[in-house]
């Protein structure tokens, strides 16, 4: 059995447009240990199913449905009571903003050790001395000074190191990392991942990445699943993924890739794109979502929706006229 | 923290000295001669210049402030012009009066205003947060006077409940006087309640709103944890803002309330005191309520500094 596994997951919201479907039907697992990444443009549906995990959505206007196992255990039937148990225990997430998940009146240590009293039931001079272990744990200089600051005095990588320490204070299985690189600068990027991934090697966190940046896909993840409109197009492990992109998008996504980028006649480089917009999430479309946008789209395409497929071990695809195998579309990542 | 004082002090003595020299040029421009109120109808041209020479009225105007300062300073006030009880004396037995309905008031409003804005916000758009709103515009808009009225004709007239005026001094018989103090300070808190509920609320709406608070929702936390620290925390500056800025209101409103409920406090002796052109009653006054002014808004910059790591900082980086 899987740590998490996510079977036919559909999340609408109400708006006063009508629903709108932000995840259209995705199935997923996360095993033991396991950094899994999920990738995409903007709306594509990722921040979304991983919201769902530990329900961090608008309650009132949400519609789930589905199936969300955590060790067997199904947490979309679970009471609110009951879920908020698992969070910060089981299921724990860092938010993509740095700058501002942090609460600015309170201190670092506080907040750390918030989460600690919460759900370890540690004593109050306990929960700060396990604060300044964590803060050292994610690589912050004198924690036992950091630990007395406010939020505004650390810069944003170190807020975001923070905030990975509350995330972990509890040894959660499952760590959602909801864009966690993206608000800060390239080289402290890499000081976060390596975070990420010391503390799945030293305490077997399973870590769910939501990223639109495939570089750092190929850096950190195992598996990638490649979500369009709501929908997984593509999963693969990272290296095959890489090799071989069997998904027209996401090949596209690779060749938009700085390192793809190609070089013109008079010495500069060009980035490729892949033109046109994401579909709107009101109408679910009977075609595949991509047609409008794809190069390699045919009569099919319009008519009826591509399943995945499988094109290997752990490789699945969903698209008629798949790339081959053997003209890898990119030199970039891997 | 206690340069950031001493400089916040600093800039109160500048204040208050501008304030003093504002109410007493004030009080002068004000038309009407206090000599001739004093000397009545009848008295001789003579006689109202004795009067004027008296107290000092004759003399240029900078040599009457500096007097004036010199012994407002020292804490004589001089003499009413009208019952000769020095001014000082007449402070001390009004003050604390004003002062208990002030701070009664405040109790009732920010016991219901803040209560009520944070319902309304944590239930924004259901029965509970309606029903707030609506009673925050009642309470709005509604006058002093006529709530004081309609009070007295319900509690007292009808249901015998509340005594309909006057004042005993809370030491001599302290039941006595909340009886008499409760329905004023309900009165007088009725806007205040209204103004701090509005703001409250939409405080509490941006810090509900902010990310932060998925961080406390993302912890496992409790919701009144997540309302009643991480919200409501950020949402305490503005409180305080709008407490310190709505004493002005509460001063203003004491003079009417005081007046309906006929308590011998502050507001009372102002009306009066302009009546019958009472100049050194009339600065005394002025000069104290821009004084707690002055106070109250000190004491918000403290509050500001506790509530607010960022403003304690920037506050001690020179220290």
């Amino acid at each position: 059995m899987s740590l998490l596994e996510i079977t036919g997951l559909k999340v609408g919201f109400d708006t006063e447009d009508g629903e709108v479907q932000a995840v259209r039907d995705i199935s997923l697992t996360l095993e033991r240990g396991e950094i899994l990444a999920l990738c995409g443009e903007s709306g594509c549906g990722k921040s979304v199913t991983a919201m769902s995990i530990p329900r961090l959505l608008p309650p009132d206007t949400t519609r789930l449905s589905g199936s969300i196992r955590l060790d067997g255990r199904e947490l979309t039937e679970l009471p609110e009571r009951e879920l908020r148990a698992i969070r910060g225990k089981d299921v724990s997430v860092v938010f993509q903003e740095p700058m501002t998940s942090l609460n600015p009146s309170f201190t670092v240590g506080f907040q750390i050790a918030e989460v600690l009293r919460r759900h370890e039931n540690l004593s109050r001079s306990a929960a700060r001395t396990r604060a300044i272990e964590l803060l050292e744990l994610v690589g912050i200089p004198a924690p036992a000074r950091r630990v007395k600051e406010y939020p505004h005095q650390l810069s944003g990588g170190m807020r975001q190191r923070v905030m990975i320490a509350i995330a972990v204070a509890c040894s959660p299985r499952v760590l959602i990392a909801d864009e966690p690189t993206t608000a800060l600068d390239v080289t402290i990027q890499a000081g976060v991942l390596d975070v990420f991934r010391d503390l799945r090697d030293r305490l077997g966190t399973a870590i769910i990445l939501i990223t639109h940046d495939l570089g750092v896909v190929a850096d950190i993840a195992d598996r990638a699943v490649v979500m369009y409109a709501g929908r997984a197009v593509e999963e693969a492990p990272v290296t095959e993924l890489y090799a071989r992109p069997r998904h027209p998008y996401t090949a596209g996504l690779m060749r938009a890739l700085p390192s793809a980028a190609v070089t013109l006649e008079d010495g500069r480089r060009r980035l490729s794109e892949i033109p046109g917009l994401v579909p709107p999430p009101y109408a679910d479309p009977e075609e595949c979502a991509f047609h409008p946008r794809c190069p390699r789209a045919q009569d099919d395409c319009t008519t009826r929706r591509p399943a995945l497929d499988t094109y290997g071990t752990g490789h699945l695809a969903a698209c008629f006229h798949p790339l081959s195998a053997a003209a890898p579309a990119t030199g970039g990542g891997s | 923290m206690a340069l950031f004082i001493l400089r916040r002090l600093g800039a109160a003595a500048i204040v208050l000295f501008l304030g003093s020299v504002l109410v007493f040029l004030g009080v002068r421009a004000l038309p009407g001669d206090p000599a001739r109120v004093l000397g009545g109808e009848d008295a001789t041209p003579s006689a109202i210049a004795a009067i004027r020479h008296d107290y000092g009225f004759d003399r240029p105007l900078p040599v009457q402030y500096a007097q004036w300062a010199g012994k407002a300073v020292t804490g004589d006030f001089g003499r009413s012009t009208q019952d000769k009880l020095p001014v000082g004396h007449i402070l001390t037995e009004r003050l604390p009066v004003t002062i208990e309905l002030s701070l009664l008031a405040m109790l009732v409003a920010v016991a219901v205003g803040v209560t009520a804005g944070i319902v309304a916000a944590t239930r924004r758009g259901r029965l509970a947060d309606y029903v707030a709103t609506g009673f925050g515009l009642v309470g709005l808009s509604v006058p002093h006077f006529w709530l004081g009225i309609l009070g007295i004709l319900l509690f007292s007239a009808k249901l015998h409940w509340l005594p309909a005026s006057g004042y005993l001094p809370f030491t001599g018989d302290p039941v006595g006087n909340l009886e008499r103090m409760l329905m004023p300070a309900l009165v007088l808190g009725t806007g205040f309640a209204a103004v701090l509920m509005r703001q409250t609320r939409s405080a509490m709406l941006e810090s509900l709103s902010a990310d932060y608070v998925r961080t406390a929702r993302s912890k496992g936390l409790p919701e009144r944890s997540v309302v009643g620290v991480h919200a409501l925390r950020n949402s305490l500056t503005t409180v305080v803002t709008v407490l310190g800025l709505q004493l002005g209101a509460l001063i203003s409103g004491a003079v009417v309330t005081e007046q309906i409920f006929v308590i011998p406090g502050f507001g009372k002796l102002t009306v009066d005191a302009v009546a019958t052109r009472n100049y050194p009653v009339i600065q005394a006054v002025v000069l104290v309520t821009v004084a707690g002014y002055i106070g109250v808004n000190l004491l918000v910059d403290i509050a500001y500094a506790l509530l607010n790591p960022r403003v304690r900082l920037t506050g001690v980086a020179n220290g």
